[in-house]
């Protein structure tokens, strides 16, 4: 499949991946500080496991930035 | 509406010859009253611009005191500023700049108790502050009060900003649900960031405030822009209204304001 992950096109060798996989294969370390956008939706951070990406899927992860001083 | 002097047709002249500005425009902008949360990084650049700009009601919310550690990027701060208070301070600078300006100071923190009662009075906020709760409870606020303001955020060499108008585009929950667990937010001392970065956001809000007031182009709404100046690569991501929001959303279950615990940036305030 290919996913746009932040807007970049990306190629698997499946037909479709967990949030939860794109996100640890797109080396997110601190998911906890990440929201994601699937397709124009916010997923819900409890449902990152049986939520499937597939093929076409627009990604994007959204970083929290607590800055401002 | 207002007649300007020639001194301030001249002060503004180049605000004024902008097709999209124009003196009407102008005019709109010295009947605004817009209140800035945080005079630091963001709030610097942001309270000198709109100053310049003849924004004619200027509020500032920041209970702290300048430290050397701020002069990096805080640009409204002096040295001489050390220990004096930050909304003091950036007052000073901005009637510097601009005298025919009002400038309010509000010496306070941010909480669920007073939060209604300072934006109530603006237009426009300007949020600039460095810690989640902050942010959560500035959105909040203005969502049920129905005050449009502009986010912004930054982090080592990246920022992000949005533009909410409450009730017709996304809002900061609608993106980022509920603050990070307090111990995966990195301390603002552990993290840094590159002074010009806080200038580069700060004006970016500071221009979405100019357009919200004067009508000119296209809000940066229902989008996320985002950059990254190790690159220097600019991202707008759309963004659209989630209708299980818990603020703005079709039942939403956040009917109050609420107080979280201070993340990683402990003791920072607005
Ligand atoms: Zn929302």
């Amino acid at each position: 499949m290919e996913v746009t992950v932040n807007g970049e096109k990306k190629r698997y060798d499946c037909r479709a991946m967990p949030v939860d996989a794109l996100l640890a294969d797109n080396r997110v370390e601190a998911p906890e500080m990440v929201s994601v956008q699937l397709n124009g939706r916010i997923i819900d951070r409890q449902r990152y496991r049986d939520t499937l990406v597939v093929d076409r899927d627009e990604v994007e992860f959204l970083y929290f930035m607590g800055g401002g001083r | 509406m207002i007649d300007f002097s020639e001194e301030q047709l001249q002060r503004y002249s180049r605000h004024i010859l902008l097709a999209d500005v124009g003196v009407e425009g102008q005019a709109r902008l010295a009947e605004a009253r817009v209140l800035v949360v945080g005079a630091g990084g963001l709030g610097a650049p942001v309270c000198l611009y709109l100053a310049a700009a003849g924004v004619g009601t200027i509020g500032i919310v920041d209970a702290d005191c300048v430290e050397i550690s701020n002069l990096q990027r805080q640009i409204c701060h002096f040295t001489h500023n050390i220990g004096d208070a930050k909304a003091d301070s950036a007052r000073e600078k901005m009637l510097a700049i601009n005298p025919e300006i009002t400038v309010n100071v509000h010496y306070e923190y941010l909480r669920a108790d007073n939060v209604l009662g300072i934006i109530g009075g603006y237009d426009f906020v300007v949020e600039g502050t460095d810690n989640f709760p902050a942010k959560f409870l500035v959105n909040d606020a203005c969502i049920m009060a129905k005050v449009p303001f502009c986010h912004g955020g930054i982090l080592r060499f990246r920022g992000q900003a949005m533009t909410v108008i409450p009730g017709e585009s996304a809002c900061y929950r609608c993106v980022f649900r509920e603050p990070p667990p307090p111990d995966a937010v990195p301390s603002c001392s552990e993290a840094g960031v590159l002074g010009a970065i806080a200038g580069m956001l700060g004006s970016i809000q500071a221009a979405e405030t100019l357009k919200f007031i004067t009508g000119a182009g296209r809000l940066l709404t229902d989008a996320l822009l985002t950059f990254d100046a190790k690159d220097m690569e600019f991202r707008k991501i759309p963004l659209s209204c989630q209708e299980d929001c818990p603020v703005c959303g079709e039942a939403p279950e956040i009917d109050s304001l609420i107080d979280y615990e201070q993340g990683g940036c402990a003791l920072a305030g607005a």
